[in-house]
């Protein structure tokens, strides 16, 4: 572990960032004078030569930042500079990979990357001549002709490429580019990105990627930002030294995967330091607070099934396991397999520590139990540790004709997230709760109800929830 | 490494014949040139109010022409208007709301109830030519046609998909390009269904009112609607069996050489991203695309217009930079201008709703009284005619949709019925009815039955070919009861469809009580209570007010209904009845 191949902050002489975001806030004003912050005061750099990865679970308004420095979304405070000049006005050259390809499907695969340059005013000759070198160079040679409908998707991304690549742009955008593949076609896409990257094909001079995968971070970043959520801010900024080509099996590379792992679980504790380096300078902004006080916890969106049976595995290795490697075995994404541990843990159900993933008694229990005892101590647990579904069960036995509409709930989470995640809370709540018998649903009505039961058990589960 | 093109479009198929084609490309063209400059020279003559219309078969390829011509040109008028109105409405999130609730409005307004206003105005404007008054009528079929076009536009626009929209933003689209390679394109299939109601729309109102009476003046235009009505007066069965063949004919061309071909070719603009395999073909289509003329001369002509607006938008400051998609409502101040034009409209509208309500209170009480049943009788008609036509279109039409060869063969001949004029019909109808001695107060309901029942029946075959055969099967694996079977099965399923069939059905019905509640039948006038035979007979005789309380009135209802009952429903298929996830 003692390789000088991970260090952080640049020991090279400052040189001008190309895109500058300067203490860029985003947040909503709601009428009831809350404000719903996605992403707190952030200082973000995009310096030429190197690529950039931002990485973060889902909901750290990763999105968010990438559409404001690239002039399509204004942030509510702070400024974004395009080489020291205000970006709203300037004539930035960037272009965006868009994670769904934004293709035209009325357009040929040409006219697709002919576009952009039509939107130049470049004559149609040269038009032509310019995307028919793009396309040879993305190796869709031969299908200038063809409609995006008859293109596989890796195929299509690589046309979405190649009309980014051909405006040339100074800074290439690509937000969660290989999501939407396959994993042998995205293994593919990642190779050759490299290879134009190193054999400077494209005129870019940097390139910005948004995503959720560790590895592929990894993979092709020269440096690495990491976002935490609740609300959106940057949790720590390091340099990626290793020579390319990357082995995913070295040391160095899984170490550091590692260690972004542990980041990513511990969402309220600053990270430790990158691995290996000279006691350089974290990134200041790695301290972890929330603009108001958190009432609600954040529900995971995560099925009580799904929890049971990474219990259940997690008994099968004695107990303790590596997150990662847990992972690898499910052949899961780690994106899948956060919430299901998130959730357990918000449970008590398993403990985190050091990136692995420790069984508790109450857990083990949980994981011995046959289904109706696996239900019980699911509402115990879920009744001691989680608020929201404390306070439904709560309002439904306190009403004599045991139903609450959604609305109530719903305007309490408002306050404290925006109107689709307090949705999805929602319905990750009615699962839980459904599952442990707590109380039901009635879709149609939009009301929660207390579900029917004999007297008796509606009383013995009462009295043992308390 | 070149690569076969086994997938490419330009992989041109064996041109057979296209000389031939090109040859008959350029014969239509002419002909339609020669024709429109002889109509061009009658308009610009002098204004004939009352064309004698001459029985005889021979006239009738002129008064079709006639026609068709006034349904043409209303209908490009709409299509322009419906684009500009969406467009301004969708762009610009002040006024937006306003220009919805105008449009919901406007639509609910019956045709009939815009034609002293349009006719008068029009005359007035174009005193000496017959121009005059064809604008009249022509503006009045354009009142009929333009409402959901500019709903369809503007809704497209609104559902664009964010990716799309910020990829155009990025790349630094002009107006231009992101109008005819985004918003057109999306936008394409919708108008084109819209298209196809608003031309039958057309259709339907032209025949009714080529023949008008306002007041103290009486016009007649030359076409089939007003041949149909005199051959149906004079009872001349042969001349009326030549024009009701010329309408099913026209009907049917537009179907097999406009509408089939458009639905085709608009299947490219659609955003799904696999194929289909269930698509629209059009003979036709591939005829077009074989002729040389009409697949490289207007690209050409084409290409060169854009190239230099193309050109001079790039050198413009506005595409040299991002604009952000969402940017904030202008906080500042409108400019001046904006506050000239938002005074001198609330001037007008001002002065207009002072003369309207003066004109208001000089309706009697009994008038109003008189208005209030209508409206009530109406009512009640509009309702029978639906639940009639649902009565029976829903088992005919599910067991259709149910038996997939069927359904293929029968639906495009329900949407050309669909698109029949029942107006045309009318006037025969009505000297049937006479003849019976019924009165018009079942026979209108029949009328309206014809006219609207066709778009109930073809929406309910589509609703049930899509119930997936899987939950079909499930249903015959536990042995449902036939009641079973309808109640959890097949209503759920096609209940979408049913209300957007119901929905258009019902404003159809609306519009036809106009025509079918009040009719001049051989020298007697046949009517019955209701609110549209009360515009209809305001409108006659001349008596403004009545007529402006009664469309008030018709609209009211039309609004509300549309808010309490077919808002909700829609509602309720998004959610609880919508098939997919």
């Amino acid at each position: 572990m003692n390789s000088p191949a991970i260090a952080n902050a640049p020991q090279v002489p400052p040189v001008e960032a190309i895109i500058r975001a300067e203490k860029v806030e985003k947040y909503y004003a709601q009428p009831s004078e809350n404000r719903i912050q996605v992403i707190s005061a952030t200082d973000l750099s995009v310096v030429p030569g190197e690529i950039l990865a931002l990485l973060g679970p889902s909901g750290s308004g990763k999105s968010t930042m990438l559409r404001m420095l690239t002039g399509l979304s204004t942030p509510s405070a702070g400024q974004v500079y395009w080489h020291e000049k205000p970006i709203a006005g300037a004539e930035i050259n960037v272009s965006i990979v868009f994670q769904s390809f934004a293709l035209f499907p009325w357009l040929t695969v040409l006219e697709n990357v002919e576009a952009p340059l039509q939107a130049r005013g470049v004559t149609p000759d040269e038009r032509r001549a310019r995307s028919m070198k793009m396309l040879d160079t993305v190796g869709l040679d031969g299908f200038e002709g063809a409609y995006p409908k008859e293109l596989s998707g890796g195929m299509r991304q690589r046309v979405g490429f190649a009309r980014a690549l051909v405006v040339e742009p100074e800074v290439l955008f690509m937000d969660e580019p290989f999501s939407a593949l396959d994993v042998l076609t995205a293994e593919n896409l990642r190779s050759e990105l490299l290879e134009l990257w190193a054999n400077k094909t494209m005129p870019t001079k940097a390139v910005f990627i948004v995503t959720h995968n560790i590895e592929e971070a990894v993979l092709l970043a020269d440096r690495i930002i990491v976002l935490g959520r609740n609300p959106g801010h940057i949790r720590t900024d390091f340099r990626v030294q290793l020579p390319q080509p990357r082995d995913r099996k070295s040391e160095d590379f899984t170490n550091l995967v590692d260690y972004i792992y542990k980041v990513l679980t511990k969402p309220d504790v600053t990270p430790a330091q990158v691995p290996d380096q000279a006691p350089g300078h974290q990134h200041p902004e790695t301290k972890v607070r929330d603009q108001r006080q958190m009432h609600y916890q954040m529900l995971p969106h995560a099925r009580p099934g799904g929890m049971a049976g990474l219990l259940e595995l997690l008994l099968d290795k004695g107990g303790r396991d590596d997150i990662y490697r847990l992972a690898d075995d499910l052949a899961f994404e780690i994106d899948d397999l956060l919430p299901i541990v998130d959730a357990s843990q918000l449970l008590g159900f398993l403990k985190i520590e050091e990136g692995d993933a420790a069984i508790t008694p109450s857990g083990t229990e949980f994981a011995n139990s046959e289904i109706l005892r696996q239900k019980e101590l699911f509402r115990a647990a879920t009744l001691e540790h989680i608020l929201l579904l404390r306070q439904i069960r709560r309002a439904l036995e306190s009403k004599r004709d045991h139903t609450v509409p959604e609305e109530f709930f719903l305007d309490m989470l408002d306050e404290q997230f925006s109107e689709d995640e307090s949705q999805r809370q929602i319905e990750t709540a009615v699962a839980w709760g459904r599952y442990a018998e707590l109380f039901d649903f009635d879709a149609g009505r939009r009301r929660f109800i207390l579900p029917e039961a004999p007297e008796e058990e509606a009383a013995a589960s009462g009295e043992g929830a308390e | 490494m070149k690569l076969q093109h086994p997938l490419a479009r330009t992989l041109v198929t064996a041109r057979t014949w296209p000389f031939l084609i090109d040859v008959g490309v350029a014969a239509c063209a002419l002909a339609l040139f020669f024709s429109l400059i002889s109509t061009g020279t009658y308009w610009l003559g002098r204004p004939v109010p009352i064309v004698p219309i001459s029985h005889s078969l021979s006239a009738l390829p002129a008064y079709a022409f006639y026609s068709i011509i006034r349904i043409g040109i209303a209908y490009f008028l709409s299509l322009t208007f419906a684009i500009t109105y969406g467009y301004t409405a969708a762009y610009n999130p002040r006024i937006e709301a306003w220009m919805v609730a105008v449009l919901d409005i406007l639509q609910s307004i019956p045709v009939l109830s815009f034609l002293p206003p349009v006719v008068l105005a029009m005359v007035a404007l174009v005193p000496g030519h017959q121009m005059g008054i064809e604008m009249g009528v022509i503006l009045l079929i354009f009142t009929g046609q333009v409402w959901n076009l500019a709903f369809s536009f503007y809704s497209s626009l609104k559902s664009i998909p964010r990716e799309m929209l910020e990829a155009s933003r990025i790349y630094r689209y002009s107006a231009w390009q992101r109008f005819w390679q985004l918003e057109m394109p999306y936008a394409a299939i919708g108008l084109v269904w819209n298209s196809i109601v608003s031309v039958a729309g057309g259709w339907f109102a032209l025949m009714a009112c080529e023949m008008f009476t306002m007041g103290d003046r009486n016009f007649q235009l030359p076409g089939l609607g007003s041949y149909l009505q005199t051959a149906a007066t004079s009872g001349d069965t042969r001349a009326l069996w030549a024009g009701f063949t010329v309408v099913i004919l026209i009907v049917v061309a537009t179907d097999q050489l406009a509408w089939r071909p458009l639905i085709a070719w608009s299947d490219k603009f659609k955003f799904e991203q696999v194929e289909s395999t269930d698509r629209v073909t059009s003979p036709i289509l591939e005829l077009l695309r074989r002729s040389t003329i009409l697949t490289s001369i207007p690209g050409r002509i084409w290409t060169r217009i854009e190239e230099p607006i193309y050109r001079r938008m790039a050198r413009t400051t506005d595409c040299r930079i991002v604009h952000p998609i969402d940017e904030e409502p202008d906080r500042g101040k409108p400019s001046a201008a904006l506050w000239t034009l938002a005074i001198c409209f609330l001037c007008i509208v001002v002065w207009g709703a002072t003369h309207a309500i003066l004109m208001l209170s000089t309706v009697t009480w009994p008038d109003l009284r008189l208005l209030l049943e209508g409206a009530g009788a109406t009512f009640l008609r509009v309702n029978a005619a639906l639940l009639i036509s649902a009565l029976w279109t829903i088992p005919v039409g599910v067991s259709i949709g149910f038996n997939p060869k069927l359904a293929r063969f029968v639906q495009p001949i329900a949407q050309v019925l669909a698109s029949i004029p029942a107006t045309a019909f009318f006037p025969i109808l009505l000297i049937g009815l006479v003849k019976i001695g019924g009165g018009l107060g079942i026979g209108s309901v029949a009328l309206m039955l014809l006219g609207t029942q066709w778009y109930i029946l073809f929406n309910v075959i589509a609703g049930a070919m899509s119930i997936p055969s899987d939950l079909r099967e499930v249903s015959s694996l536990f042995h449902f009861t036939r009641w079973q079977r309808w109640t959890k099965l097949i209503l759920p399923g096609i209940f979408p469809y049913l209300i957007t069939g119901m929905v258009t059905a019902s404003g159809g019905a609306w519009n036809a009580s106009v025509f079918a509640e009040y009719s001049h039948v051989q020298d007697r006038t046949l009517q019955t209570i209701g609110l549209g035979a009360q515009i209809d007979a305001a409108t006659d005789s001349g008596r403004f007010p009545i007529l402006l309380l009664a469309t008030i009135l018709i609209s009211l209802m039309v609004v509300t209904m549309n808010r309490l009952v077919w808002r909700r429903l829609y509602r309720l298929a998004e959610t609880r009845y919508k098939l997919e996830g």
